[in-house]
């Protein structure tokens, strides 16, 4: 295994409230290795997000830190491209115009005029949306928008792309086509790639590693799946792949056994598998459960700091 | 409804698509279409004038009878002859002093020669063109002043909650109420032997600005401070620079909202301009009506109601131009 290329130590984030501090994540470590595709997976509300705003430096951690190729991340910077879930064009923009905005901002000075036009045509034909490049987002459709996103992203040569639910807000056929189009081009240009998802199939198809998460407050790593499937990877072919179905139930049972849904309460305890264990899974409760007061649970050690 | 340019990449060849652009026309949808769009807005007009000839004879006033469609209509006709003589006597004085020159320059090379302008009064054309220049200058500084300031306030929530309460206290003031304050500051400070714009027109330029300011300026900084949190984090991570970033940004975000401000802002503006016009004695349409309500002659309701209607087609004018204007110009339209 290389050096890793982006490394999360013990990073904990906690928002201000009227209540006092909410420990959104605590104790979060991750590494991941250059051209490594990683899925954070977890329930709504488990800090997903907060984690990956952390990386691309929207957010500051309250304790621990990111560091990207030895530099720590305090800043955001097109290094650390997102892709956000509503595509996040500029409405008055035309397609060509929007990854415009970022080659312009990124290679004022590297690249000359005509090189930048190449680059914008090429990363738009990357994501097979040239024919559009004239068009306003208001004017294509939504899988086409998140396709233009995703060009944008790819136009600032990140270090590593970052992508927040970028098929959420799809069709069930369009999300499979950019699924299958996003596999191609990482493998094309062998990108660091971390994404949220919540869905369990687009985790194990996509990715090298799935990150799973506890339920929050304070959530946390609760599993780590590494996936080995051969690529290039067929939706199809894979569907009875043994491994395949194996990855697939691992992530199943992570998040509806031993997490449940937030507001359910019934933990089961975890058992082993043979998956790593990084922190402390199994307390899937919630403060805002109906049935139980947080008081009558026993609080894992993340919970007691939490409430502290 | 479709139009030629309109009809796509599919175009049928030029003869066929027009055949069908003109069947599309005659077609019964669209021509019960057209006669709900023009019928009935006719209907309405109609109404209106029968009911306003019928009534209005049963006003009585110290200065006769309320006038009629048919008076003001003739009132109209005679403004216009008055206008038109007038221009023709204006064009024979400067003509005659064109002469008077041209013989003087023929004696002496040398001489100094002018042209004075005409001295006689002016009429009712005349005169809507003086509030139309007056209101788009007042306008034009309203937007010039509010456009910029909403920009910071959006901005900046600190800003803001400092200005706030100005913005709440000055917002609905009447114009009569700023009018005399303008009026003895202009006189004071507006001194000049020969000054390029009447003390008047300033007068009320000026209120119509403090007027007309606040809805642009409130609608620029809400436009402004509602910019899409996601388009903040694509600035965010482009590292945009903050004039980069409010020029492709946030101005572009806002200008659907600030041209919603224009708009009110304008029709404030000519609402306003009668107003100042009559207290300031700017010779404009407020001074058009003011003198005719002095002057007290039978004529005068009619002279009066042809303002009125004139005043209101040219608040509708002014506020399709600006609709036309934000089309070409706003994103969203």
């Amino acid at each position: 295994m290389s050096k890793s290329h982006l490394e999360l130590t013990g990073v904990q984030m906690a928002f201000d409230t009227p209540e006092g501090p909410f420990i959104a994540l605590d104790d979060i470590n991750l590494k991941i290795r250059k051209g490594e595709f990683v899925s954070l997976i977890g329930h709504s509300g488990c800090g997903k997000s907060t984690v990956l705003n952390i990386v691309a430096g929207l957010l500051q951690a309250t304790r621990g830190g990111c560091v990207l190729d030895g530099h720590e991340v305090n800043t955001p910077g097109p290094e650390r491209a997102v892709v956000f879930q509503n595509h996040a064009l500029m409405p008055w923009l035309t397609v060509y115009e929007n990854v415009q905005l970022a080659v312009q901002q990124v290679f004022r000075k590297a690249m000359s005029r005509r090189e930048r036009r190449e680059w914008i045509m090429h990363n738009l034909a990357l994501v097979n949306m040239e024919h559009a490049a004239n068009k306003r987002p208001g004017e294509i459709s939504g899988g086409m928008a998140q396709r233009v996103g995703i060009a944008r992203a790819l136009a600032m040569k990140p270090s590593v792309l970052l992508m927040d639910e970028p098929f959420g807000a799809l069709d069930a056929l369009t999300r499979a086509h950019l699924q299958d189009a996003l596999m191609e081009i990482q493998q094309d240009l062998n990108s660091t790639v971390i994404m949220i998802t919540h869905d369990v199939d687009e985790a194990v198809l996509l990715s090298d590693r799935i990150i799973m998460m506890t339920n929050g407050p304070a959530a946390n790593i609760g599993e780590e799946l590494t996936i080995d499937l051969p690529r290039p990877r067929n939706r199809v072919t894979l569907a009875d792949n043994p491994d395949y179905v194996h990855c697939r139930q691992a992530v199943l049972s992570f998040l509806y056994e031993k997490q449940t849904f937030p507001g359910k309460n019934k933990a089961e305890p975890a058992p082993s598998t043979t998956t790593t264990e990084t922190g402390a899974g199994g307390t899937g409760s919630n403060a805002t459960a109906t049935d139980h007061s947080p008081e009558t649970e026993k609080p894992g050690p993340e919970k007691q700091r939490a409430i502290a | 409804m479709t139009t030629l340019t309109k009809s796509g990449p599919d175009k049928l060849p030029a003869i066929g698509s027009a055949a069908r652009v003109l069947a599309e026309k005659l077609s019964p949808k669209a021509l019960g279409e057209a006669a709900r769009n023009l019928l009935l807005p006719l209907i309405g007009m109609t109404v209106f004038l029968i009911f306003w000839q019928l009534m209005a004879p049963q006003v009585d006033t110290s200065l006769g009878e309320f006038p009629g469609p048919t008076d003001v209509w003739e009132q109209a006709g005679q403004l216009w002859q008055e206008h038109q003589s007038e221009q023709a006597r204006a064009d024979k004085f400067v003509t005659m002093q064109e002469e008077r020159n041209a013989r003087i320059l023929a004696d002496n090379p040398d001489a100094e020669v002018r042209i004075r302008d005409y001295p006689g009064a002016p009429t009712f054309f005349t005169q809507i063109g003086t509030s139309l220049l007056t209101v788009l200058s007042g306008f034009a500084l309203a937007s010039i002043i509010a456009i910029p300031m909403g920009i910071m306030i959006g901005l900046n929530r600190y800003f803001a909650a400092a200005v706030n309460p100005l913005i709440q206290i000055f917002k609905p003031v009447s114009p009569l109420a700023w009018l005399p304050l303008v009026t003895m500051v202009v006189s004071a400070t507006y001194v000049s032997d020969d000054p390029m714009f009447e003390k008047a027109f300033i007068t009320s330029m000026i209120t119509v600005t403090l007027c007309s300011l606040w809805p642009t300026l409130i609608n620029t900084s809400v436009g402004v401070a509602a910019v899409d949190p996601d388009l903040l984090n694509v600035s965010k991570v482009l590292r945009l620079s903050f004039w980069t970033h409010t020029r492709r940004v946030v101005l572009p975000s806002a200008v659907p909202m600030i041209f919603t401000g224009l708009r009110v802002s304008l029709g404030i503006a000519w609402m306003v301009l009668i107003a100042a016009e009559m207290l300031a004695q700017n010779p404009g349409l407020g001074k058009f009506v003011w003198d005719e309500f002095q002057n007290g002659s039978s004529e005068s309701l009619s002279r009066i109601m042809v303002a009125v209607l004139a005043i209101g087609f040219i608040g509708f004018v002014l506020d399709r131009i600006m609709l036309l204007i934000q089309k070409k110009v706003a994103w969203n339209e």
